[in-house]
């Protein structure tokens, strides 16, 4: 019995090990394989743009990883990935890495569908994040404490944040901090109470956007410029990209590929 | 005949001695390489100005992690309280009350209870305790409150398999003294069991708190961590573990080695709590 169990263990181990991605390659000998890595922003974008890509190519495989902007450019520098996503701009000492800017994403504030409030100046949602305002009353609501929630350091979206919004000013230890796009507006979408800050490509009908500054977010405005709170989705490249990595870049930047991101609720390049 | 099984007798316990002592490798590793990264920082902004420092913004150059070593003594504290007492009075029944049917069906649920992965704990949390919290006490739910209840729920395993084996281990003796003195049952457990095992149960309340400052996934999904210290049960706070697995994935140079800072810094608190607890145990054996 032992003898069976090692039997069907080692079995199992040698399986597992097939499954890995070097074999993978090597079995599918013919596909040309890219991976891009990166910013949890970018990604289900991107994810949806691969399945595009690969059915119209079935000679290409491309394979879309998390993981954040940081540790995409990580990755890029490393090469261990073709692609790499970032939801903020380059610092100076990553400026050896080339960056395509494939869209534009904007930031919005939302707040649960229950919220009464439609509308909030620049000044009150930084008021909200600095820790001056803590009460729903001092925006005109009922006399309830503000469950605000923003991300954590270090992520693209709260770079971008902190940038546009609060300037010079910190964000509040006291504030609550998840580590996603998606556990924030799963946070908002079931507390009437809360505030956060999202990619306005991930606002559906579960959570509302807010104005700001009576400029309502959404596509038009961001493309005639009203609303001001806007960050590029960038790809990272190491060097210059070799065809097939080439390939896939092309097809996010033609008018197919733009298309798509603009139906998922970004702004294109053009 | 003889020969080849000694060769192998032989084989058998090297291999097992090699095995053995690789877990001894690994715990050493694992030692070097987090002083190796968090030590750095340790030096260049200095042990004061990192455990005492109120402040974290790794990317602006503070580096304080005060407020997540209180919030993590307050969650483990918080677990104790919720944990403790159902633990315990799960393992005197257990020993002392409960049938063998009862125990064949309790055992083996409890076994389950510790098998259940921390995100499972972390999603009911999210889904049943965070939303009851908010409703019926008030603030975002996201809090002390939740965190402690998910953690104190989660280190029972701990508490109610160590404990149970202390008061089982009580000889028979005690008991039967007690009894002839004309003790009831509950005197007797109340007066000569518990004193009796106290340094076992101990132990086991320490070991309970070790998994609960060390508890990260579960924490994170209902924790809230904000950085502030909290002032109610209902505010949210950041422990240890979890301001490292939030902040991982995208930290690089100054940022990651804080990082592995606050590491070191867990390492030696659960260095800490596993040797006072197996002191206690150790006391227990002795005697």
């Amino acid at each position: 019995m032992p003898k069976m169990i090692s039997f069907i263990l080692s079995l199992s181990i040698v399986l597992l090990l097939s499954c890995d991605d070097n074999n993978a390659r090597v079995s599918h000998g013919k596909k040309h394989i890219i991976i891009i890595a990166g910013s949890t922003s970018v990604m289900p974008f991107i994810e949806k743009l691969s399945e595009h890509f690969m059915v119209d190519r079935p000679g290409f495989r491309v394979n879309v990883q998390g993981g954040g902007s940081t540790a995409g450019i990580q990755a890029c520098f490393n090469k261990t990935i073709e692609i790499g996503m970032s939801s903020r701009q380059l610092k100076q000492e990553e400026k050896v890495l080339n960056d395509i800017i494939i869209c534009y994403d904007g930031i919005s504030v939302v707040v649960h569908p229950k919220n009464p409030i439609r509308e909030l100046t620049l000044e009150q949602i930084r008021g909200v994040f600095n820790g001056q305002i803590k009460n729903w009353r001092e925006l005109g609501w009922i006399d309830r404490k503000i469950d605000a929630i923003t991300r954590e350091e270090g992520s693209g979206t709260r770079g971008s944040f902190e940038d546009l919004i609060m300037k010079n000013e910190e964000i509040n230890d006291g504030i609550m901090v998840q580590d996603s796009n998606g556990s924030v507006k799963e946070i908002v979408a079931t507390d009437p109470y809360a505030i956060a800050y999202i990619s306005l490509g991930l606002v559906d009908n579960r959570v509302r956007a807010l104005s700001i500054d009576g400029v309502s977010a959404n596509l038009e405005n961001i493309k005639t410029k009203k609303y001001k709170i806007v960050r590029p989705f960038l790809f990272i490249t190491n060097g210059k990209p070799n065809e097939i990595t080439q390939t896939f870049i092309d097809y996010v930047l033609s008018i197919d590929g733009q298309n798509i991101l603009k139906k998922e609720g970004l702004v294109g390049i053009k | 005949m003889k020969r080849i099984n000694f060769t192998k007798e032989h084989f058998v316990k090297y291999v097992l001695t090699i095995f053995a002592l690789s877990s001894l490798l690994f715990l050493f590793l694992i030692f070097i390489f987090i002083l190796f990264e968090g030590l750095p920082l340790f030096h260049k902004i200095g042990l004061k100005n990192i455990i005492f420092g109120f402040k974290w913004a790794p990317t602006k150059g503070s580096f304080g992690i005060f407020p997540m070593i209180v919030s993590s003594f307050l969650v483990t504290l918080g677990a104790l309280f919720v944990g403790a007492p159902m633990g315990l009075s799960c393992a005197i029944y257990l020993s002392e009350y409960s049938g063998k049917k009862m125990k064949m069906f309790l055992k083996p649920a409890l076994e389950l209870l510790a098998g259940i992965p921390s995100v499972v704990y972390g999603f009911l949390g999210v889904v049943y305790i965070v939303p009851f919290v908010r409703n019926y006490f008030g603030g975002a739910g996201f809090s002390l409150l939740s965190t402690s209840i998910i953690l104190g729920v989660m280190i029972l395993p701990t508490i109610i398999s160590i404990s149970f084996d202390a008061i089982t281990s009580v000889p028979k003796t005690y008991r039967e003294g007690s009894f002839a003195m004309g003790a009831t049952k509950w005197q007797t457990i109340y007066k000569v069991v518990i004193p009796s095992a106290k340094s076992g149960i101990l132990a086991s309340f320490i070991l309970g708190m070790g998994r609960a400052i060390g508890e990260t996934m579960a924490v994170i999904m209902v924790a809230g961590n904000a950085l502030k210290i909290p002032t109610s049960i209902l505010d949210p706070l950041r422990t240890l573990t979890s301001n490292i697995a939030l902040e991982l994935a995208y930290a690089t140079g100054d940022h990651r080695l804080g990082l592995f800072s606050t590491g070191v810094v867990l390492l030696v608190i659960i260095m800490i709590l596993n040797y006072i607890a197996n002191f206690g145990i150790k006391k227990k054996v002795i005697r």
